[in-house]
């Protein structure tokens, strides 16, 4: 506008810190990447300005590569073993250490502020080496990791002297005996959020309370097993400004003291909007929790098997702002209704089996989640164990619900067909995807044919990630999908009748790709290698287990396990002697 | 590899039921790998209600399951029933010693649901009467007292503790003479 003139505009006239200014604006990765393609000048100033990355497989670049690209790095999000890692597919020392990239941050003038990290294998050492390197550290958030002891969270509480952050989800630490909540220094009054509820062994109480009573600004606290009730009770009264609380064991006599104290201190609580935990809970003492349900955004007593239908019901009835619920079969299908007609703003929902191999046993059908549907049109993101599910239904639950973005089905007995009409269930997924037009993940089970993929590959036009198991009759089922699904990042399969043709029909795909997973397929050695030879972008990793050489096996040989990834840094130094690289 | 999978899927829970024919969306059986071998016909139903009594002669085989299925994280599968999958098969058996007792017995934690029903089991195993139970004072008014060696290797007085957390830790019981019990807390 001043410049008045037809003239085009230079962008180099710009200065650079408008455009610095500009961009700060701009914070999905996405589109910081597409700022960075736009010029030469917009690229430097991009990269200087980048504090956030997010890498999804930690293999895609190295870290040396990273920092130079970045330098400006102040949070990182890195993920490490591919998902069915999660489920006992890939052995144990696959890879994914973190240690190499705190090493060269360190070593570099990176002023790590965040680390996020999900299955990655993260030792004491390296989270004593990061507690020391960056001394403006706030947050450290661990899903799904393992490798590490007690001590390396000792190490991150006594260095990091900003900690606002220590977030460990579902880990497998090993738990050298709580003396680590006393290394936080009396000076550190700055946490926001501190969860440990995956530790398993036991915690001093006295020190907790203290580090509770000094952090005003604390937000969320979830706590272990090892924390009692009474203990629970006096936290609250110091921290009555919590939003997010993970109670430890929940076990207490209703009659007791420490019981109307609780009941007290809960009424003051009224900034809760995120409950979890109940690790052990004893059912008659639900109702001191009622006064703080009606403001409840999320809950989570997907881990509190001790409690039945009708007392969950009870709890459920009082939520009615509730956009989260994660919960055991155990509620049946009634209980679930009730959650129907109670929680209207439910957004999403997790169903887990509470006894996952017998199939007989999950308390949950179709009923249950035909009952959801009908009643919360806001869900959009489900996950869903259940003993049966049928075409029927999942046709009704795509035209009440058509704005999954995420459905995740998981019917315990993994070919099981429709049980009323013994047809395989791909009419009820393929309602799903045609109805459901933003779907961006989907997790499928039961008896499927091709035909479900072809729908899949019609449909499925926004779709990014897609777990197959036990599923299709052919190639054509997984050419579908390569063909069909233009946004597809992550591919996982197992257990599928897809082999060599299907593999290498399109091996340009696999470069707009983050990954693709294949287990007991019909790929054969060969078509690896040759996919190897012809994509130089890609690594080709083969998982074997078997204890064979690869000169024992012939090309003709179908590989066990298969995992496939784009990588800017070629074949990775640090994969152990049962992974070949391709 | 197809002999494998054959074994494998053969030793799951999906193989039990009706063998027989398979219907339409059978075609193409020589693709697939045998997991399409397996009968269209309401198996799964049937084995719905035939499994609780498959259960009792056969539970070491339907508890057998494919690797990684169901897709649930390992840490939520030990979180939930760290025991419980072992006990579906072979019970918490615990040895029971009385004093003055000339051998033991083995009892099955798994089948009581509380402390009541366990009591009353151990009475009538080696006829006496434990007494009232309460939290100040132990089992009051009798000769005999119900103990158990914890996994930290502590003799603790039954009852004490919520009967999960007990079932859990009990690795063995003793039921002691009421002279040699007192401190185990049944004192005031």
């Amino acid at each position: 506008m001043f410049w008045g003139s037809r003239k085009t505009i230079n962008m180099n006239y710009f200065p650079d810190e408008v455009l610095e200014h500009v961009f700060d604006f701009i914070t999905s990765h996405k589109d910081r990447n597409s700022v960075s393609l736009v010029c030469k000048s917009w690229y430097k100033i991009e990269k200087y300005s980048r504090q956030r990355v997010f890498l999804g497989n930690c293999y895609s670049i190295s870290p040396e590569r990273l920092i130079a690209r970045f330098p400006g790095l102040k949070s990182l999000t890195l993920k490490g073993k591919p998902h069915f890692a999660d489920f006992n597919l890939v052995p144990d020392d696959w890879g994914g250490f973190l240690y190499p990239w705190i090493k060269a941050m360190g070593k570099s003038r990176i002023g790590l502020e965040e680390l996020k990290l999900k299955r990655m294998v993260v030792s004491d050492e390296s989270l004593e080496l990061l507690s020391k390197s960056f001394p403006n550290f706030k947050s450290l958030v661990l899903v799904s990791c393992e490798g590490f002891t007690t001590d390396g969270l000792a190490a991150i509480a006594a260095n990091c002297r900003f900690l606002r952050e220590l977030d460990l989800q579902e880990n497998e630490v090993e738990d050298h005996r709580g003396h680590w909540l006393s290394c936080f220094p009396e000076s550190c009054t700055s946490l926001v959020s501190l969860n440990f509820a995956c530790l398993k062994g036991e915690i001093n109480l006295a020190s907790l309370e203290r580090l509770v009573t000094r952090s005003p600004n604390l937000k969320s606290l979830r706590l272990n097993r090892a924390v009692p009730f009474d203990t629970l009770q006096r936290l609250l009264i110091r921290a009555p400004q919590l939003v997010d609380l993970g109670t430890g064991s929940y076990v207490n006599d209703p009659s007791s003291e420490a019981y109307k104290k609780f009941k007290a201190a809960i009424q003051s609580c009224n900034s809760i909007r995120s409950l979890s935990g109940f690790l052990e809970v004893a059912p008659r003492c639900m109702s001191a929790i009622y006064p703080i349900c009606e403001n409840l955004t999320f809950l989570n007593l997907s881990y509190a098997a001790g409690l039945q239908s009708n007392e969950l019901t009870k709890l459920i009835q009082h939520c009615r702002k509730l956009q989260r619920l994660w919960i055991l079969d155990c509620i049946g299908d009634k209980g679930l209704g009730v959650v129907a007609s109670a929680c209207k703003e439910l957004q999403e929902l997790r169903v887990f089996p509470s006894d996952p191999f017998d199939a007989g046993n999950a308390a949950v059908t179709e009923e249950g989640l035909v009952l959801v549907s009908a009643g919360c049109p806001k869900l959009n993101s489900l996950l869903y164990f259940c003993q049966r599910m049928t075409n029927a239904a999942l046709i009704t639950v795509a035209k009440n619900c058509t704005n999954f973005i995420r459905f995740r089905l998981c019917i315990l007995d993994p070919i099981k067909p429709d049980p009323v009409t013994n047809q395989p269930l791909d009419e009820g997924f393929g309602a799903i995807v045609r109805s459901c037009k933003g779907l961006k993940r989907l997790s499928l089970s039961g008896l499927l044919t091709d035909q479900v993929f072809y729908y899949i590959g019609m449909y499925a036009k926004k779709l990014e990630m897609l777990s197959i198991a036990f599923a299709g009759d052919s190639d054509k089922g997984m050419l579908y999908v390569l063909n069909g699904c233009k946004k597809l990042r992550k591919l996982e399969i197992r257990d599928c009748p897809f082999g060599d043709a299907a593999l290498l029909e399109d091996m340009g795909k696999y470069e707009t790709m983050r990954s693709l997973w294949m287990s007991t397929c019909e790929v054969t050695l060969g078509a690896c290698k040759m996919l190897a030879k012809k994509m130089p972008n890609l690594n080709i990793e083969i998982i074997n287990e078997n204890e064979q050489t690869e000169s024992n096996l012939d090309d003709n040989q179908k590989v066990d396990k298969m995992y496939l990834y784009r990588t800017l840094v070629g074949h990775r130094e640090d994969a152990p002697e049962f992974v070949w690289l391709l | 590899m197809e002999t494998e999978r054959e074994l494998n899927l053969e030793a799951t829970e999906l193989r039990l039921g009706l063998p027989g024919t398979s219907d339409e969306s059978a075609k193409n059986t020589t693709h697939r790998s045998n997991k399409r071998a397996l009968p269209e016909q309401p198996v799964s139903a049937n084995m719905a209600t035939t499994s609780k009594n498959c259960d009792q002669e056969t539970a070491p085989h339907t508890k057998a399951q494919v690797v990684g299925w169901p897709p649930i994280r390992s840490y939520r599968k030990n979180s939930l029933q760290p025991k419980k999958s072992e006990a579906e098969m072979s019970g918490i058996y615990v040895k029971v010693s009385m004093d003055g007792a000339p051998y033991l017995r083995k009892i099955d934690l798994k089948v009581f649901k509380g402390y009541p029903e366990l009591i009353k089991a151990l009475e009538d195993m080696f006829k006496f009467k434990a007494g009232e139970y309460s939290e100040r004072e132990g089992y009051n008014g009798s000769e005999f007292v119900p103990t158990y060696e914890d996994k930290d290797g502590d003799w603790m007085l039954v009852g004490d503790v919520p009967w999960e957390m007990f079932t859990g830790c009990c690795k063995k019981l003793r039921i002691m003479k009421g002279s040699d019990a007192r401190g185990l807390g049944c004192v005031v």
